[in-house]
């Protein structure tokens, strides 16, 4: 699957943002990094084949996820549904 | 086919709120960004499913995400906003309460369908159709509200009725019998 790269100057943090691309919170979880400066990558899971959509949905629910965009997951362990901006800020540490 | 515009999704958005009491969100920005969502879904899956959510593109597994959605009324009760925050409540909209990101009621079984297709065919041997096929179809009955007496046809009861607004737990299932003599 093909995922994009935002470049950001803190990179201390693994960011992986699986997003819809017609979804307002999804945008607004983008923003929000972007405002933070923060590195991440995202993919929007809507425009994704049926195989990745799979594989998708299974990395989600092995994190403990239930499936609801977006979905930020922190260095492939903290799984964050929605936009939680405290959430974010605790994890990332800003 | 007329083509869709935003200004269509838009009248359709607000004659429904008016018609149930709601609000649609009042930030241009992101009312904006929904409807352009809203236009989209229904320009690559046919009807207007949910924007913020993963459809299956197949029209019965959709049905209850299509906007206004099956959870819309529970969750503007009781969160002040639909998931999406396309409609909020009177206090939402006068800025006296903060649209806060709201948790999913749909139940995970439903929001798989939009991921069930892909089963791989190789690994069971059996073919995309079929895999499809094997999701079980929601058998449909009556039901009808014990408070306004609204009658509906439908695998679950509505949240919400929509006429008099009594719960759920106000749906009776309405048993039919066809009985043949002579």
């Amino acid at each position: 699957m093909k995922l994009s790269k935002v470049s950001g100057k803190n990179s201390k943090h693994k960011v992986l943002v699986y997003a819809l691309s017609t979804c307002v919170w999804c945008k607004m979880t983008k923003q929000f990094l972007e405002d933070n400066d923060i590195e991440y990558e995202y993919v929007y899971v809507d425009l994704c084949d049926e195989d990745d959509k799979v594989k998708i949905r299974q990395h989600i629910q092995s994190k403990g996820g239930d499936l609801g965009y977006p979905t930020t997951i922190i260095d492939d362990n903290i799984l964050i549904t929605g936009f939680r901006k405290d959430k974010l800020k605790e994890v990332l540490g800003i | 086919m007329t083509p869709i515009t935003i200004e269509m999704v838009q009248q359709r958005a607000e004659a429904d709120a008016r018609t149930y009491g709601y609000y649609l969100n009042p930030d241009a920005k992101f009312l904006q960004s929904l409807l352009e969502g809203l236009k989209r879904n229904e320009e690559r899956y046919g009807y207007p499913s949910c924007p913020c959510r993963l459809a299956s593109g197949k029209f019965d597994y959709d049905r209850d995400i299509l906007c206004p959605c099956d959870y819309r009324d529970p969750d503007v009760q009781e969160f002040g906003a639909c998931y999406c925050g396309l409609y909020v409540r009177k206090d939402v909209y006068e800025g006296k309460t903060e649209l806060q990101p709201v948790p999913e009621r749909r139940p995970v079984e439903k929001q798989a369908r939009a991921y069930g297709t892909a089963v791989s065919p190789a690994a069971t041997g059996a073919t995309a159709k079929e895999e499809v096929e094997k999701v079980p179809e929601p058998k449909k009955k009556l039901w009808y509200c014990a408070q306004c007496g609204y009658v509906v046809f439908r695998d679950e009861p509505p949240y919400v009725c929509p006429i008099c607004k009594a719960k759920r737990e106000f749906f009776v299932e309405i048993k039919t019998q066809i009985e043949f003599s002579g």
